[in-house]
């Protein structure tokens, strides 16, 4: 056990806990604050796996852009902030059970398959900056990444179509 | 690091989004429920890229990021047009496109 073993647990801890909230919460805003705190412990969890820019993505992106989308669409969908309203359907314990079910097998299989892989964190240090990702994106990845920008405007476009109700009526 | 440090972190993670897909009722909730599943898959190949000594795993993290994105916002707008149609987005009172009976064959059974 070293320093970033410990490290890694407390967040990951972070993380589950903050997680169980988000799937549990009563309420969709206070869902949404913690999706924030999972995103947040995760990004630190890429940090200490030397994946230093897709951290920083994971923060802008994630923890900005994403969660705030989802507190809009909770606004504008007059989402249930009171005390009273369920926001939990009716298949809770066969979800509990499908959920429980998927965990124990993936716990399993992982533990089976990596019990003594190590990872020596010292040698990747680095690889993960801007620079590096930054010349396999522009060299070996420039087809999916162009492909990548082009489905975002295609989203873009069909989140306004969808809408403007005035479009398309014509 | 041990490797199976966040391949655990990512199962648990997986199995919390599994649950709230299942669970939740709000179609906003299930969507944020979406995005744990997506975050632990992002974990996975960040762990491996750094295992592997490969930095194919963080690209496709940062594709992952981009799909999420644009799934998020067109997912949201499907839900706003569904919330301006019925006045709700509670997923499990949303079944036209239930397999129903025919009415005469739902009046045989009660």
């Amino acid at each position: 056990m070293t320093t970033k073993d410990v490290v890694f647990g407390a967040l990951g801890l972070l993380a589950c806990c903050s997680g169980v909230l988000v799937v549990t919460a009563r309420n969709v805003i206070h869902a949404a604050l913690w999706l924030v705190v999972t995103l947040g412990a995760l990004a630190a969890c890429y940090l200490l796996l030397t994946a230093d820019f897709v951290a920083w993505v994971q923060v802008l992106i994630y923890a900005g852009a994403i969660v705030v989308l989802l507190l809009f669409a909770a606004m504008l969908t007059r989402a249930p902030v009171g005390p009273g309203q369920d926001l939990d359907s009716g298949n809770r314990p066969a979800a509990a059970l499908v959920a429980g079910g998927v965990g124990v097998t993936l716990v399993t299989l992982l533990v089976q398959a990596f019990r003594s892989a190590y990872v020596d964190l010292d040698r990747v240090a680095g690889t993960g900056a801007g620079r590096p990702i930054g010349d396999a994106l522009f060299r070996s990845y420039v087809l999916p990444f162009e492909i990548a920008s082009v489905l975002l405007l295609a989203a873009l476009v069909g989140a306004i179509v969808l809408t403007r109700p005035e479009i398309g009526r014509r | 690091m041990h490797l199976i440090l966040p391949l655990l972190l990512s199962a648990v993670l997986f199995a919390l989004g599994v649950y709230g897909v299942l669970a939740r009722r709000n179609a906003v909730a299930v969507l944020m429920a979406v995005e744990l599943m997506l975050n632990a898959g992002n974990l996975n190949f960040v762990a491996f890229s750094a295992a592997y000594r490969d930095l194919t795993g963080q690209l496709f993290a940062l594709f992952v990021v981009v799909i999420a994105a644009a799934e998020v916002g067109v997912g949201l707008a499907i839900v706003l047009l569904i919330f301006r149609n019925r006045d709700s987005i509670a997923v499990d009172t949303l079944r036209a496109l239930a397999d129903r009976d025919p009415p005469e064959a739902a009046g045989d059974t009660g």
